[in-house]
């Protein structure tokens, strides 16, 4: 008797599927140990975490949000849904990239390092990404800048032979458009 | 639960709320919610609640001998009545020795509801003594737990822990109790209290995907019940729903371990249990059906075996009360979330409000499965001079067939040969550790039914390297006169892993002989149970009947063939119709490949 391997759960793959990213948006009772719970959750499932945002939203109502990027199959992003759903400290969790009306945002400090001609670039570049200048001195810049995350990818990448010395990123905020 | 303390009328009706301490509060909140038993151990962290446990007559505490024992326990009580287990246990070293039966009160969807003691609030952080993170360490594997740093949210929580315990797919909820919290006081509200967290689970199944399943179940040539634990812990109703559905079908049921007893063992249309260890017929069936209907069991990997040729041609219905167990790690057709009960009773009125399909339909499917049946998977060969372990078993079901009996069990080839042997009509009456294959369960999971049910017959199967885990038990059946029996299936080895080794390592034994072994009877009466040993086949009825009628805690010495194989088996990484029988076995070895062999 001859069988082909290997199959079984423990080596269950998606390699032949297309990983897609999306982003989670997790509100949550705004308690100790809460982004634990989400952490370790992604840790011992073997999810990836890209980015992870958290802050409390509604004061009173006690609740936080946290923005996770994630990248998985379609299969990999049900099942992280539904295991966010499950926590009991979740009261919603939106998949917000396969939501039509998801906007999501993300905000980068960016500091470059130059003289003469580099660093008129430098400026002009961050003048066409609405980028704005929050500290100078002769030799440096920081800038701010808001957009998509491919957005502050692609300034990161046209500053980089600019003198592009620091990329501080806050990861992704989302919510939706319209009245929803 | 508590009849007595809820028919009489509350004395002062509109007086203020009590001003009770913590460790009080506990205590009545316990009452409240219709505890009657919890399971413990105690320590500095945790006696201020052991002081409101002495003025307490409402709460039996059984004192264990390590908190292993006492979180399983607790399971086996929780199994065998459907009521939440209850464990207190002190900080740090109690906590973690709690940990491994919180675990497996996870996989197995089990309700409890652990209390710790915590170091004081100010201590906290200081590594002080016998401190220990416990909310970081149980947060992985609970279903919710809780620190609880003001004296205003511990009855809410405690309360809400019942509620998450008990609700929605069962687990282990715990709750962490610093010291100085055990001491402050505040005003007590009762049941009613707010709650931390808006929780509500989904019970009600969807109405279009209900009437999708029933169509397809009405349109099936080889229909199949695939049930598993969901089903016991849906409650008795759910059971006998699916005893009313399958007859209004005809189609035959298969159940994973955790299922067994929900649909009677005594049944024509009972096929026998699935997976690894499971039947020839059920396998087959399940291999070979072309609608599952899978109640409240999870596809796990000893069910399904080898994925990608997992019951290739069938639709598949699943429901659960877990959104995330379903499509994990099988893709199913029709995805249904709900209570079983509820489910069931949807489903059961509209198959009722359509007409429907001939019986006759079933008739080929039915005769396919008879041929699977008569291959008779089970079969063993028998020996005059030995005992065989499985009948031992059968003999065991035979003599107890006419008790009211609750089986346990510890893990490896007793507890599969148990779930082959022994059979099961009524649920509740059948606890194993399924998921997360604990051994050292069923000694005090028999602690913890013969609790719940004094008078009944409480069996726990056991291998003799399993029942060492947590022989400790022993000493607390004797304490409170739990004559519960164990019954080891003594082979000298660890009865799967030589099994493994044999089949999938050359033969190569290495470390899974116990070179020495404890005198079971004299281990027994110095205990102060009793002790019987067996050894010839022909003396096993009259001493298994000696067990049954004596009224203490019985450790039951039966030697068997040591090198007796647990059959039939799919291997691993193998389909469902790869089972290999027991007769068909010259090497095992040459069958599992190398991927096969990687797998546990």
């Amino acid at each position: 008797m001859t069988i082909e391997p290997p199959a079984s759960a423990y080596d269950m793959t998606h390699a032949a599927e297309s990983e897609q990213r999306a982003t989670f948006a997790v509100v949550v009772d705004n308690e100790p140990g809460v982004l634990h719970r989400v952490v370790g959750l992604f840790a011992a499932r073997g999810y990836n975490i890209e980015s992870l945002t958290v802050a409390e939203t509604d004061h009173s109502a006690h609740t936080s949000r946290i923005t996770i990027v994630t990248s998985g199959t379609l299969e990999v992003l049900d099942q992280i849904r539904a295991q966010l759903g499950k926590m009991v400290s979740a009261r919603d969790v939106r998949d917000v990239t396969r939501d039509p009306l998801g906007i999501e945002r993300e905000l980068a400090l960016v500091k470059v390092l130059g003289t003469g001609a580099d660093r008129a670039e430098a400026l002009r570049v961050a003048d066409i990404f609405r980028a704005r200048v929050i500290d100078t001195t002769h030799e440096s810049f920081v800038f701010e800048l808001t957009g998509a995350p491919s957005k502050i990818d692609k300034f990161a990448e046209l500053m980089r032979p600019l003198g592009l010395v620091e990329v501080s990123r806050t990861g992704v905020l989302s919510i939706s458009r319209g009245v929803m | 639960m508590n009849a007595s303390t809820k028919t009489e009328p509350a004395p002062t009706q509109a007086a203020l709320p009590e001003m009770l301490t913590g460790a009080e509060i506990v205590v009545r909140a316990l009452v409240d919610q219709g505890v009657t038993d919890i399971f413990g151990y105690p320590g500095g962290a945790v006696l201020p609640i052991y002081d409101a446990l002495f003025h307490e007559p409402r709460l039996r505490h059984v004192l264990v001998r390590h908190e292993q024992g006492a979180t399983h326990a607790a399971e086996g009580y929780a199994r065998s009545t459907g009521k939440p287990g209850v464990v207190l246990v002190t900080s740090g070293p109690g906590a973690t020795n709690a940990i491994t039966g919180i675990v497996d009160a996870l996989m197995d969807s089990i309700p409890m509801v652990v209390l710790t003691g915590q170091v004081p609030t100010h201590l906290i952080g200081s590594d002080a003594f016998q401190e220990a993170d416990t909310v970081g360490i149980t947060r992985a594997c609970t279903k919710h737990n809780y620190l609880v740093k003001r004296i205003e949210d511990l009855a809410g929580v405690l309360h809400e822990a019942f509620h998450i315990a008990t609700t929605g797919r069962p687990g282990p909820v715990l709750v962490d109790i610093p010291k100085d919290i055990q001491f402050a006081s505040t005003t007590y509200a009762g049941k009613g209290g707010p709650q931390p967290h808006a929780y509500s689970p989904r019970v009600k199944g969807d109405p279009n995907r209900i009437h999708e399943a029933v169509e397809l179940i009405a349109g099936a040539k080889r229909p199949l019940f695939y049930t598993g634990g969901g089903i016991i812990n849906a409650g008795p109703k759910a059971s006998a729903l699916l005893r009313e559905f399958q007859a209004l079908t005809g189609a035959p049921v298969t159940s994973t371990l955790m299922g067994l007893g929900a649909f009677p063992a005594s049944d024509p249309n009972w096929l026998g249990m699935v997976g690894m260890h499971g039947a020839y017929e059920s396998n087959h069936a399940m291999h070979d059906c072309d609608v599952m209907v899978c109640l409240g069991a999870r596809f796990d990997d000893r069910v399904t075996g080898r994925l990608d040729a997992f019951s290739p041609g069938s639709k598949k219905i699943h429901v659960d009360i877990d959104p995330s167990s379903i499509n994990k790690n099988v893709r199913v057709d029709v995805g249904i979330v709900g209570d079983l009960a509820n489910v069931l009773t949807d489903m059961i009125a509209a198959w009722k409000s359509a007409r429907r399909r001939d019986d006759a339909t079933l008739t080929p499917w039915r005769a396919q499965i008879d041929q699977w049946r008569a291959k008779k998977g089970f079969r063993y060969r028998p020996s005059e001079t030995i005992i065989k372990p499985q009948y031992a078993i059968e003999r065991l079901y035979a003599l107890t067939r006419d008790k009211d009996v609750y089986i346990t069990t510890e893990v490896g080839q007793h507890q599969m040969w148990a779930a082959q042997f022994f059979h099961f009509d009524e649920p509740n009456r059948w606890m194993t550790s399924g998921g997360l294959g604990t051994m050292g369960y069923g000694l005090p999971a028999a602690v913890g039914v013969q609790i719940a049910h004094p008078n009944s017959l409480v069996i726990d199967i056991a291998g003799e390297a399993s029942v060492q885990m947590t022989m400790q038990e022993m000493s607390t059946a004797v304490q409170y006169n739990l004559p519960i029996k164990i019954f080891i299936l003594n082979n000298e080895w660890m009865g799967m892993v030589r099994q493994w080794q044999q089949l999938l390592h050359g033969e190569r034994y290495s470390h899974s002989y116990s070179d020495s072994l404890p005198d079971f009877v004299k281990l027994a009466e110095a205990y102060g149970g009793v002790g019987i040993h067996c050894d010839r086949p022909d003396e096993l009825d009259a001493k298994i009947m000696q067990m049954i009628e004596t009224p203490k805690p019985v450790i039951f010495d039966c030697r068997v063939e040591k090198a007796e194989n647990c059959f039939p088996m799919i291997p691993s990484g193998k389909a469902h119709n790869e089972m290999i029988l027991g007769e068909e076995v010259q090497d095992i070895g040459s069958v599992i490949d190398d991927a096969g062999r990687k797998l546990v």
